[in-house]
């Protein structure tokens, strides 16, 4: 994984230096909170319901043992024993003082860490698919041109007073584990007939208040124009995005009304004039970049393991964690190992210091001292020996991490809602905890097949619900909490948004609403078929009818 | 390190560079014998300036919320596309944070209170590390690492 140098570790300690005069000057009164809001805002520093929230980025979610071990420290020290992972593979902390602020982005520092653009109106963390650099369907690990975009857009002279906040994510697999067509912008990996590598350029997607899936500005950009050509897209936007309404500020609405067409016009115009030799990165650069992200030394080990096929057999518990949380990897010899962090019954995404120091031990010692953030708020680690799966299953069991509900039912995204947000209009967590207690079953969960639920608070959306095969959307009523039910989206590959179905729901009756359309997709479904192919195949109506038919809605 | 002129408000009635409007210049006024400037509105795409700046020693550039960051690309374009060697001024709402950011994109001037000279001064210090190219002399970290390879 990459590493910093002498340049990027002295950028992040003149970062937290800068912060901390900042944070003196706020203490001795010397500058206002208004004055001081959009200084914390550039590191990550939110003031939440109950305290400040500090969010950590994590590059493309790749972490080293190091780092884990870093997060669970801070977790236990300055806050109170845990951490949130969130959709954006970063890790918030939801209690620490502002006086310790500081000193945790100097320990941050001092493990290659840093809370740089986690908010503002700037150019975001850099996300990415969780299995780069493992999985065979990917042409080139897409975490080299992540790491070229994150040095390019920190602390960007141009970008950093955009009209909102501006999200890119990368992958480099036809299999879309990074939503890249949810961003501002993504970007896609791919091959040309010749053989060369060039990105697919997507822009213009988005949740929120008004969802988009991306349209491609570009079907092949070679891969070495690609910082200059970003910089013609943000340009336009900086120039022309709207800034009188920040509901309507993203880059999706100029699109959006623009059309694609006359937007790439004014890309492809800027892009022209550009001085692309100057802006884009040296072949050097990016070879430097590269060799951090070489392969590990994995060993020879067959595809078939005895010790994993023995455990397997032996032990019922570990065998189906095995088919539902491990995904085959790049060499016959090992697997990528999925770590939930949707425990039933837990918030989603959190996760305690004890448990990230023993990630961390499992990463330093089973997976070449990595693990990933994914976007769904799980964890990875990336490069398991099948022969070790056992033992490291037995380690996270013994730790309350051995959830086997990947991409299941109850592996379920939700925002921190009422419980912890400024913004939110309803609680997401209870009703993500109620619906992980009604499916608790493993093996009625892994006989549904695949199903995401996704769960926001508001309509700002950080739960995605426009997303999920089913997406629940909590809103405030004349003072109490309903839910709508949305179907049909998804944020892999198949993108699509997700349609309300009708009025919303009490929170009591949330639980049942779903269990009703569970039901109906377990009559109706062919053999295999997932829900969201069941109900992109059937329509809406019937799943509509058995929500709101005979039960006399609110 | 570049250099930027942190120049103060200038009091009514001092002798401060006649200023143009971009609406008037279009409308044919013409900058005569001395100094002069003309003051860009933030919602102007200045890649079809080049003959009017032409005739002015300084650009003014407008930042009426200091979140509203339009002139950093309207600096960099008249920079780095137009060439525009003259004083570029920054003008409006403006935070010390912004300075070094401004100072990359082309600003040369910007107007501030006297009050916020020192913290000015201070935060344009507070980097030597710079990633990216943009309008001014900084060498970016990835041309560093390239000279320190040749060199090793």
């Amino acid at each position: 994984m990459y590493r910093y140098d002498h340049f990027d570790e002295t950028l992040v300690r003149e970062r937290v230096a800068e912060f901390r005069g900042q944070v003196a000057r706020r203490l001795t009164g010397e500058i206002s909170e208004e004055e001081f809001k959009p200084l914390r805002l550039m590191n990550g520093l939110y003031l939440q319901l109950h305290a400040y929230m500090l969010r950590v980025a994590v590059p493309y979610g790749t972490m080293s043992s190091r780092q884990l071990r870093k997060l669970g420290h801070i977790a236990r020290v300055y806050d109170k024993g845990y951490g949130h992972f969130t959709t954006r593979q970063n890790i918030q902390f939801n209690w620490p003082a502002l006086i310790d602020v500081p000193d945790i982005l100097a320990e941050l520092a001092d493990v290659e860490m840093h809370a740089i653009q986690t908010s503002g109106n700037c150019i975001r963390n850099i996300t990415s698919d969780p299995f780069a650099g493992a999985t065979a369907d990917e042409i080139d690990d897409p975490r080299i041109w992540s790491e070229a975009i994150r040095q390019w857009s920190t602390l960007h002279p141009e970008f950093s007073f955009l009209p909102r906040k501006f999200k890119i994510a990368v992958t480099a697999s036809e299999n879309d584990r990074a939503a890249v067509r949810v961003h501002d912008i993504g970007l896609v990996l791919r091959r040309n007939e010749m053989g060369e590598r060039g990105f697919e350029v997507i822009v213009g997607g988005g949740l929120g208040r008004t969802p988009y899936i991306g349209e491609t500005i570009r079907a092949f950009l070679p891969e070495r124009h690609l910082i200059s050509y970003l910089e013609a897209i943000l340009r336009v936007y900086n120039r022309r995005g709207r800034r009188d309404n920040k509901y309507k500020a993203r880059i999706k609405i100029l699109v959006a009304a623009d059309t694609i067409e006359e937007f790439r016009r004014q890309v492809d115009e800027e892009w022209e004039a550009s001085d692309k030799g100057r802006l884009d990165w040296p072949p050097g650069e990016i070879l430097r970049i590269r060799r951090h992200f070489a392969p590990p030394a994995f060993d020879n080990a067959p595809q078939e393991s005895g010790a994993l096929d023995a455990a397997r057999a032996e032990n019922a518990r570990f065998d189906n964690w095995v088919r539902v949380n491990a995904a085959p990897h790049r060499e016959r010899g090992y697997a990528i190992a999925q770590i939930s962090l949707k425990p039933i019954g837990r918030p989603p995404g959190d996760i305690s210091a004890d448990q990230l120091d023993v990630v961390a031990d499992l990463a330093e010692r089973y997976s070449f001292d990595e693990a990933r953030a994914t976007h769904e708020q799980n964890l990875v680690l990336p490069h398991v020996r099948k022969d070790d799966l056992f033992a490291v299953w037995r380690a996270l069991d013994a730790a309350g991490l051995a959830e086997a509900n990947i991409g299941l039912v109850s592996d379920i995204i939700a925002c921190p809602g009422l419980d912890y947000c400024d913004l939110a209009n309803a609680r997401s967590i209870p009703i993500a905890e109620r619906l992980q207690e009604r499916f608790a079953d493993g093996a009625a969960a892994a006989d549904l097949g695949e199903l995401k639920i996704k769960i926001s608070g508001c309509i700002n959306a950080c739960g995605h619900h426009h997303v999920g095969h089913i997406g629940i959307l909590g809103v405030d009523k004349k003072g109490e909490e309903f839910y709508q039910i949305m179907l049909g989206g998804s944020a892999a590959s198949d993108a699509s948004l997700g349609a309300i179905t009708g009025r919303g729901f009490a929170a009591g009756d949330v639980v049942g609403a779903v269990d009703r359309l569970i039901g109906f997709f377990k009559q109706a479904r062919l053999p295999g078929e997932r829900f969201l192919d069941a109900y992109r195949r059937l329509g809406p109506a019937p799943f509509k009818e058995v929500l709101h038919g005979d039960a006399a809605p609110h | 390190m570049a250099t930027l002129h942190l120049t103060k408000v200038p009091a009514p009635g001092s002798a401060a560079a006649e200023e143009i409007a971009l609406s008037a210049w279009r409308d044919g006024v013409r900058p005569e014998a001395g100094s002069f400037a003309l003051v860009i509105p933030n919602t102007e795409d200045v890649g079809g300036l080049g003959e009017a700046i032409a005739a002015f020693a300084s650009v003014i550039l407008e930042f009426p919320d200091f979140k509203d960051g339009r002139a950093y690309s309207q600096a960099r374009v008249l920079r780095e596309r137009l060439g525009f060697r003259g004083e570029i001024r920054a003008r409006g709402a403006i935070v010390p944070d912004q300075a070094l950011f401004m100072m990359r994109a082309g600003f040369t001037v910007l107007e501030i209170a006297e009050r916020d000279q020192k913290a000015f001064v201070e935060a344009l210090g507070a980097y030597t590390v710079f990633y990216q190219s943009a309008a001014d002399a900084a060498v970016p970290a990835h041309a560093r690492r390239a000279r320190l390879r040749e060199a090793a």
